[in-house]
């Protein structure tokens, strides 16, 4: 579903990615995880398109990324951020509905698509009338996936999406985040910092440090035979 | 720039009506009564033969008087051979041929006096120039301070070069007291008998309401102020019956007569028109229509110079938010782009109005295009400024976030970002919509009206009411505008913008 071939990306003089390649199959969960700073973020984010990568490309559903069809690309992803990345001068329904209303879906259909989305989330579908200043961290979080799933997108991304969130409220939005996405059977790749939570949500893991990957599997697989120090260091519990 | 300077053209166009085939001379005056009274008797004169005329009366400073003349915004209007000594030469003791040529230069030609001199002179007050027996500046200087003489000056008069300093040098004057005081206040002390010289034009209406004397400057200290009209050469060959009717003034108008005209004005509270009438009547004896002697009401004058001002903000700040939240878009998305229009912007601000207006008269003329356009300019930084930085202060995520949905550009800007930036717009919009209330005074300053003619009438007159009727509604409207704005950021500004609860 996603091949990302050969990308470099350098800021400044900086090398922040690669030269790296990844292969996520349609359905597959991946999740990329890091320390900070070790490019993960904008590996996501060259993607969406947002970041002209220097050199290599990247090919989402069989069509490679350009300038022409990059927002034609966005939309069978969905995007998710910390927080819910919510517009504050809209309601959460309009939030949800933002593109679909400029696509020019008409109120039925737009109606339609939010019950099912708010069904599928949890998400309380009076709230949905609110602000963004006036939901709590978990509904913001439900609003910015019921946002992402609004056009029924192939893939969904996901930057950190509960980065936010008290612990309690954090376990609690994983197992319906794992539950959503095995029902769905859409690719995941998802971004994260904690190992529990990528072990917890995909399948397979992608070990990435200085803009390259180090190593990829299986959470456990990689932890009972880690690469190197740094692997070990990052996915084994306990160790110095 | 263009754009608004048409649309105000347009606005000239429909408040004054073109006939064609007959002669039309346009004719301007300064911002004092005595330039009013005359500049009015040249228009009566010159409407006598059939003409259509029509009278720019009280425009700004002489800049832009003569700005206006050079333009051919006006045809003529009444001057001083000082002055264009003074602002067109830049040489005081420049002859008159001299003056004639570098008039003629610039298109310009000047008539003869029209019979009086408007310069400094010293009064004294009658019973002191009946017991020392003074005619001369010279008689004064000889007894001053032998008989303990005290003088009560204008600062400017006392400040000046060409005023009592040079001439208390030249002559030698040793007066035993010597006090700064408001010009129309010397005149009281002097009347009370608690000062004995004054400084007076030589037209003021005080001089015979007191029954002064005006010493004789026989050492010819004082440059020479004669009245004169200066008018465009082509006005004679265009509006020939019109000229030669106006020509009728010149050397017909002595000292007495325009003191009477300036004090049916200023004393007696008087139209200008009726004291151009009587002027007339002075000057040439019979033959002048008679006119309505009486003025607008103050509420008229007060309701139609709110309308004009309300005019004039408006139209220059609806242009200001046409181009200024296009330039803000562009400036927020092109660095170098926002310093230069940033920059552009700014240096217009620091342009005095006055000379703002100076430079915009050769293009544009004198009116409402000039005076709105000045006014465009001055508001279009605030909202420049207020779109640049609402814009690039919408934080990274959201934006992005924008962008990874999939929105296009202009659906971007619409739905997202411009909603974002609307408090700071608006913001801006507000400070634009203040400046231009307050800075729409100056519009009177090139005869476009507004709440600054009363206030500049009123300066001139030394009326404080007519200033309060200017510049009170001045303010209301200032305030008027700061609560429209609260009202529109409510109607305007998402609520969710405006919300600062968080639920958690």
């Amino acid at each position: 579903m996603i091949a990302v071939e050969a990308v470099e990306k350098t800021y400044d003089g900086r090398h922040v990615l690669g030269p790296l390649s990844l292969d996520v199959p349609t359905g597959a969960r991946v999740a990329i995880v890091g320390p900070s700073g070790c490019g993960k973020s904008t590996l996501l984010r060259v993607i969406l398109g947002l970041v002209r990568p220097d050199a290599g490309r990247v090919v989402v559903a069989g069509e490679p990324l350009r300038d022409e069809n990059k927002l034609a690309v966005r939309r069978r992803i969905g995007y998710v951020v910390q927080d819910g990345g919510l517009f504050p001068h809209l309601t959460a329904e309009r939030n949800v509905t933002l593109v679909a209303r400029h696509l020019g879906w008409e109120e039925g259909r737009l109606r339609k698509r939010l019950d099912d989305l708010s069904a599928m989330t949890g998400m309380d579908r009076d709230a949905l009338a609110r602000w963004p200043v006036q939901l709590s961290g978990g509904q913001r979080q439900r609003v910015g996936v019921m946002r992402a799933l609004f056009l029924d997108p192939d893939v969904i991304l996901m930057d950190e999406p509960l980065g936010a969130l008290d612990p309690i409220t954090r376990r609690r939005l994983q197992g319906e985040l794992r539950g959503l996405f095995r029902a769905l059977g859409k690719t995941v790749l998802l971004v994260t910092h904690d190992v529990a939570e990528a072990a917890f949500l995909a399948e397979t893991a992608v070990v990435m440090r200085g803009g390259r990957i180090v190593q990829q599997g299986a959470v456990e697989a990689m932890a009972s035979a880690p690469a190197d120090e740094f692997v070990r260091e990052l996915l084994v519990p306990g160790s110095p | 720039m263009k754009l608004a300077a048409a649309a105000f053209s347009l606005v000239a166009l429909a408040t004054t009506t073109a006939s064609a085939g007959r002669e039309r001379v346009v004719i301007g005056s300064k911002a004092f009564p005595e330039s009013w009274v005359l500049g009015e008797a040249l228009t009566l004169l010159a409407s006598s033969t059939g003409a259509d005329t029509e009278h720019r009366v009280n425009l700004g400073g002489t800049e832009i008087v003569a700005q206006a003349l050079r333009a051919g915004s006006i045809d003529a209007y009444p001057e001083y051979t000082g002055t264009l000594r003074e602002v067109v030469l830049h040489a005081p003791k420049a002859t008159r041929d001299e003056l004639r040529s570098a008039l003629a230069h610039d298109g310009l030609g000047i008539t003869d006096s029209l019979g009086f001199d408007d310069s400094y002179a010293l009064a004294v007050a009658p019973g002191v120039a009946e017991r020392e027996s003074l005619r001369t500046i010279s008689d004064l200087a000889r007894v001053a301070s032998r008989a303990g003489l005290r003088g009560a000056f204008s600062q400017e008069f006392l400040g000046r070069a060409d005023g009592w300093p040079g001439l208390r040098a030249l002559y030698g004057i040793d007066l035993s007291d010597v006090r700064g005081v408001e010009h129309h206040l010397a005149f009281e002390a002097l009347a009370a008998g608690r000062a004995d010289v004054v400084d007076a034009y030589t037209t003021d209406p005080e001089i015979d309401r007191l029954s002064l004397r005006v010493l004789d400057d026989d050492r010819a200290f004082f440059p020479r102020y004669e009245a004169v009209v200066v008018y465009r050469l082509d006005l004679p060959a265009r509006a020939p019956a019109a000229f030669a009717a106006m020509l009728r003034l010149v050397g017909r108008v002595d000292r007495r007569t325009m003191a009477r005209g300036n004090a049916a004005v200023t004393t007696e509270g008087g139209s200008t028109r009726a004291a151009a009438a009587g002027l007339l009547r002075d000057a040439l004896g019979a033959g002048v229509p008679d006119v309505d002697a009486v003025g607008p009401s103050m509420a008229r004058v007060v309701s139609a110079a709110l309308l004009r001002h309300l005019e004039l903000v408006a139209s220059s700040l609806a242009a200001c938010v046409l181009v200024g939240v296009p330039l803000g878009i562009l400036a927020a998305r092109r660095r170098r782009l926002a310093a230069l229009v940033l920059g552009a912007a700014g240096v217009l601000q620091t342009i005095p109005s006055l000379a703002l207006l100076a430079l915009l008269i050769p293009a544009l003329g004198i009116g409402v295009v000039p005076a709105g356009v000045a006014l465009f300019l001055y508001g279009l930084l605030p909202i420049v400024q207020g779109t640049c930085l609402g814009l690039s202060t919408i934080p990274a995520p959201l934006a992005e976030s924008a962008e990874a949905l999939g929105l296009p550009h202009a659906a971007r800007l619409l739905r997202v970002e411009l909603p974002l930036a609307s408090p700071a717009i608006l913001g801006g919009i507000r400070t634009s919509a203040v400046i231009a209330v307050g800075t729409a005074t100056m519009a009177a300053l090139v005869g476009a009206g507004g709440l600054g003619d009363p206030i500049l009438q009123g300066i001139a007159l030394r009326s404080t009411p007519l200033i309060l009727a200017g510049a009170i509604p001045s303010a209301l409207l200032a305030l008027a505008a700061q609560g429209a704005f609260a009202l529109l950021e409510r109607a305007i500004v998402p609520l969710g913008l405006r919300l600062r609860t968080h639920v958690e």
